[in-house]
């Protein structure tokens, strides 16, 4: 028992991730590649799918832009400063990873749905945000905002401040402390965690349902295009595009855990 | 370190924190408002649709998944941990990045491939139909589906906690003649219990939550495979909103309870 100790602890271990991970992924790339590489590309290639597919891509590519800067600036205020409400602001940025993202999505609806009160009066000005396009970004940077919060922070906080106070002190401008002092070490941490949120986003799903509306070529994501096929009955539709989402993941999930390997600070 | 070198705002500093703050109201408390809101001014009929028979079904299964996964993925993610820390075997690279992949991948692929494996049509049904167990659209499918996107949780906080604080002190066990075994129980789990009890944390958290997996491979049929958050779908489809939002209230204020959990536990290390 003794001598075998560790090897059978290694087969439970093995065993364990093959039946839960490699399987369902396996079945999945089988199925998408199962009549031959012209018929995946054909699942892929038609109208609804490749708009889902894109669509998925500049959401994501919007949230990612706008929560890097604003992740970045929270990670800063959270490290930098002591003023009132910092504690309710470090514990408000951890909640999107808790909070359930189907969740995420029904409290913007609560918000911005037709029936409200915010919502109502900004359709009515013609700028719909539930069930309409801004309704998927706004969801998207619901639930990715703790990704580049959580990058920056640690590396932030081993900076030593004294170095932008020297530069403030030299005559160097705000603007000039922020690009030349400030940016430089965290950058691989930035790059880190607008990664970890462009993939993030592509791969989201439980909030666009409830937010989006899902409607062919306008609001329609690729993961829930998934679900459509699935429930249509076209596993082979729904496999192809699948494998395109997986190998968005497979990119980029080692991609950001590279660069925050470079970008270090504590973890 | 951090706490000292943490400054009152300077005049430059105060434009771009209100800033700050406001984003995160606007993206984060005023939605969550919005939603208590809603909820208190239909309270009798969320009341009510909370005591139905589905609701409470939904509830009781989802809780009871979650239990099934902490205890699975917690033992898994110890064994795991100890596995992929303490150990060095030619695939260790790859298990390591395999167990990651639940939080990369879009649950509803997992839904797919689960169904593909284990639906009548798939490789494993003619062997499930002999032993009798049915798993796609069935209360197993939803605990495989549970079970797959929590099981890197315990595992990463365990690990976290194996790699800081080193073998020294089972060697030394070992090295006085204790079994593998005492070591286990004497040695390793007391110095890794915080990172099991946030490893579990996080895996409620997620499970009460799971939604896309469980809603592909259970298929979501009420009162059998409906959980919490595939009720709020259903809800929603058809329009019966009370039921939707307080079940969604449930669920927040759930994830709410827990984080504030995970930070008093990290307080107390």
């Amino acid at each position: 028992m003794n001598r075998a100790g560790p090897y059978l602890l290694r087969g439970l271990v093995i065993f364990w991730v093959t039946w839960l991970v490699v399987l369902p992924v396996s079945a999945v790339l089988i199925r998408a590649f199962a009549d031959g590489p012209a018929a995946f590309v054909e699942a892929i290639a038609n109208r609804t799918a490749l708009d889902a597919l894109w669509l998925s891509t500049w959401t994501a590519a919007i949230a990612t832009a706008i929560n890097t800067v604003t992740g970045t600036a929270i990670a800063w205020a959270l490290v930098r400063w002591e003023f009132p409400g910092r504690p309710l602001l470090a514990a408000l940025v951890d909640l999107p990873l808790a909070i359930p993202t189907l969740v995420a999505g029904l409290v913007i609806v609560a918000l911005f749905g037709p029936q409200s009160l915010v919502g109502g009066a900004l359709a009515d000005a013609g700028l719909p945000i539930a069930f309409a396009r801004p309704g998927i970004v706004l969801a998207l940077l619901l639930v990715t905002l703790p990704f580049v919060v959580r990058a920056v922070e640690p590396v932030l906080a081993e900076l030593d401040p004294a170095e932008e106070e020297a530069a403030v002190m030299l005559g160097a401008n705000r603007r000039t402390v922020f690009l030349r002092v400030l940016l430089p070490p965290i950058l691989p941490a930035v790059a880190a965690g607008a990664v970890q949120t462009f993939a993030r986003s592509v791969a989201e799903f439980g909030s666009i349902v409830a937010v989006s509306g899902n409607i062919a070529h306008k609001t329609l994501t690729a993961p829930v295009y998934v679900l459509g096929e699935i429930e249509g009955g076209n596993p082979a539709g729904a496999a192809a595009v699948s494998v395109v989402l997986l190998g968005f993941a497979v990119v980029l999930h080692p991609l950001a855990r590279m660069l925050a390997m470079r970008a270090g600070g504590r973890k | 370190m951090r706490s000292s070198s943490r400054r009152v705002p300077d005049r430059y500093a105060a434009g771009p924190l209100v800033a700050v703050l406001g984003y995160v109201a606007c993206l984060i408390l005023v939605p969550l408002a919005a939603l208590v809101y809603v909820v208190a001014a239909h309270l009798s009929e969320v009341v009510t649709a909370l005591l139905s028979g589905p609701a409470l079904h939904a509830m009781g299964l989802t809780l009871a998944v979650a239990a099934l996964c902490v205890v699975c993925n917690g033992v898994f993610g110890v064994a795991g941990a100890l596995v992929l820390v303490r150990q060095r075997f030619l695939l260790r690279r790859l298990v390591d990045a395999l167990v990651e992949l639940p939080l990369a991948l879009s649950p509803v692929m997992t839904g797919l491939g689960f169904l593909l494996l284990f639906g009548r049509t798939g490789p494993l049904g003619p062997l499930l139909d002999a032993i009798g167990l049915r798993v796609a659209f069935a209360v197993p499918g939803v605990v495989v589906a549970t079970l797959f996107v929590t099981l890197p949780f315990t595992l990463r906080e365990v690990a976290l906690v194996l790699e800081e604080i080193g073998d020294s002190e089972e060697q030394a066990a070992a090295t006085l003649g204790a079994s593998p075994w005492q070591t286990f129980w004497r040695v390793t789990l007391p110095n890794i219990k915080n990172g099991l009890v946030a490893g579990t944390v996080l895996t409620l958290a997620r499970a009460l939550g799971e939604f896309g997996a469980v809603l592909v491979v259970g298929g979501a049929i009420g009162n059998r495979t409906e959980t919490a958050t595939t009720f709020i779908h259903a809800a929603v489809e058809s329009r019966a909103e009370p039921a939707a939002y307080g079940m969604a209230l449930l669920l927040g204020a759930a994830a709410i309870a827990a984080l504030g959990a995970l930070q008093w536990t990290e307080k107390k290390r």
